[in-house]
């Protein structure tokens, strides 16, 4: 049975082989007819065969669901269809503009000058409640601070340490090495100190929010009065970016409210920027690096790769430019 | 004695000499290629980094 299936197909390649072959010449000449035969039709029949080719079907489809993934994206919503929210859009907070960060761009480094005016903004304002855990003294040092200042700015602060040799703590000046000082020291004292509500630590925060950096400075710099009809606790601030708009941190930053030591007038949104452009420091030290290691990436790796395609293309010219000519054998039944 | 024989006798032929080569031309390469992304880096940042405003606060330069 198995034995017999080959020499079968055999045959039957061996004559559909030679078929190809007599058809092979004509074929191009013969595809052109029927194209040509088919558009000379009579106009109803292109219609009818338009409206029923498989083609159209797909096409009409598929322009339908692009339409509606389209209208989804641009609006929310599916089209024609009421929703019904248990929510009210405040309670997501207004969208923060997208402001032109000196930072943004592929190339951009931080302002370092900004991390500076910033770090100052963070240590008279916000350090009165935040707390910066993740930031130590020496991290400053290169980025916003010689190394002499941020020593000094350290020694401003006691730490505990120990125990001595009697086995007691005690209280020593900061080191480089210690870690910004938290306001408060527990999150139950700073609770307590805040109305109820956590002041979060700053580190990682623009990391930590939806919006980032222009969130953050829309927070800052958008507290309003509530609008009409909204009713907010006391005590309590409104704030349109932030969700479910009242906060228990009130405005805190204002005009002159610090002095910079460069000279930068102090207005309530320079404020802010800095104090933001540190903030996203702090969460991201790495960032100038980073950037900086990632254009060299992208240069190396796209030369790689063209380099690659070109290996490619030359190995498999050869192959794939090769002609196969098939010579049957010699048909031996006559003619 | 055309080019590319030159290239071959003087870099390919001998294995030593090769990887000496190979060698020599990755550290100059990593060298160059670092300085030349470095001075863009530097031309396009100016005036933000750390060491455009360092001297504004340094103390005593020893
Ligand atoms: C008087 C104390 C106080 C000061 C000063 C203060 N904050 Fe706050 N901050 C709070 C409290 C309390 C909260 C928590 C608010 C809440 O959850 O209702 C908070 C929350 C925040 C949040 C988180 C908002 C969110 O989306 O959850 C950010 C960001 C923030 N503060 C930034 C700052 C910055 C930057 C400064 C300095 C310019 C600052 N704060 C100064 C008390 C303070």
């Amino acid at each position: 049975m198995l034995s017999r299936l080959p020499s079968g197909a055999l045959k039957q390649a061996s004559s559909a082989a030679r078929l190809t072959r007599a058809s092979a010449v004509s074929s191009s000449r013969s595809a052109s007819v029927r194209f040509a035969s088919s558009s000379s039709s009579t106009s109803s029949n292109a219609f009818e065969s338009f409206m029923n080719s498989r083609l159209t079907l797909a096409s009409a489809t598929l322009f339908t669901a692009g339409t509606v993934a389209w209208y989804a994206h641009l609006y929310g919503t599916l089209p024609f269809l009421g929703e019904a929210h248990a929510s009210h859009h405040s309670d997501e907070g207004l969208h923060p503009v997208a402001y032109p960060w000196s930072h943004n761009g592929f190339f951009d480094s931080f302002d370092h000058a900004s991390i500076r005016r910033g770090y100052q903004v963070y240590r008279e304002v916000c350090a009165a409640c935040h707390s910066l855990d993740r930031i130590a003294w020496r991290n400053l040092v290169g980025v916003s601070h010689t190394a002499d200042e941020a020593r000094v700015m350290a020694e401003e602060v006691e730490y505990p340490d120990g125990p001595n040799d009697d086995g007691e703590m005690f209280q020593r000046p900061g080191k480089l090495a210690d870690y910004m000082p938290a306001p408060y020291p527990n999150d139950e004292a700073a609770r307590a100190g805040n109305a109820g509500a956590l002041p979060p630590d700053l580190s990682l925060i623009v990391k930590a929010r939806h919006g980032g950096a222009d969130y953050i400075f829309s927070l800052l710099t958008g507290y309003i009065d509530p609008p009409a009809g909204v009713e907010i606790r006391e005590g309590m601030n409104y704030n349109p970016f932030f969700p479910g708009g009242a906060l228990s941190m009130a405005r805190v930053l204002f005009d002159g409210l610090v002095e910079y030591d460069d000279g930068t007038p102090a207005t309530t949104s320079q404020m802010a920027k800095d104090v933001v452009t540190f903030l996203n420091w702090a969460a991201e030290p790495e960032h100038d690096e980073r950037k900086k290691t990632g254009i060299k990436a992208v240069i190396l790796f796209s030369t790689l790769f063209v380099l690659s395609i070109y290996a490619k293309r030359f190995k498999w010219g050869p192959i794939k430019n090769r002609k196969i000519q098939y010579n049957p054998p010699a048909d031996k039944s006559g003619h | 004695m055309s080019l590319s024989t030159t290239i071959y006798n003087t870099f390919f032929k001998r294995n030593s000499i090769y990887v000496a080569s190979v060698f020599t031309a990755a550290f100059a390469f990593g060298i160059g290629f670092d300085s030349g992304v470095t001075t863009f880096w530097d031309t396009w940042n100016k005036g933000k980094q750390w060491k455009d405003i360092r001297h504004k606060y340094v103390q005593d330069e020893e």
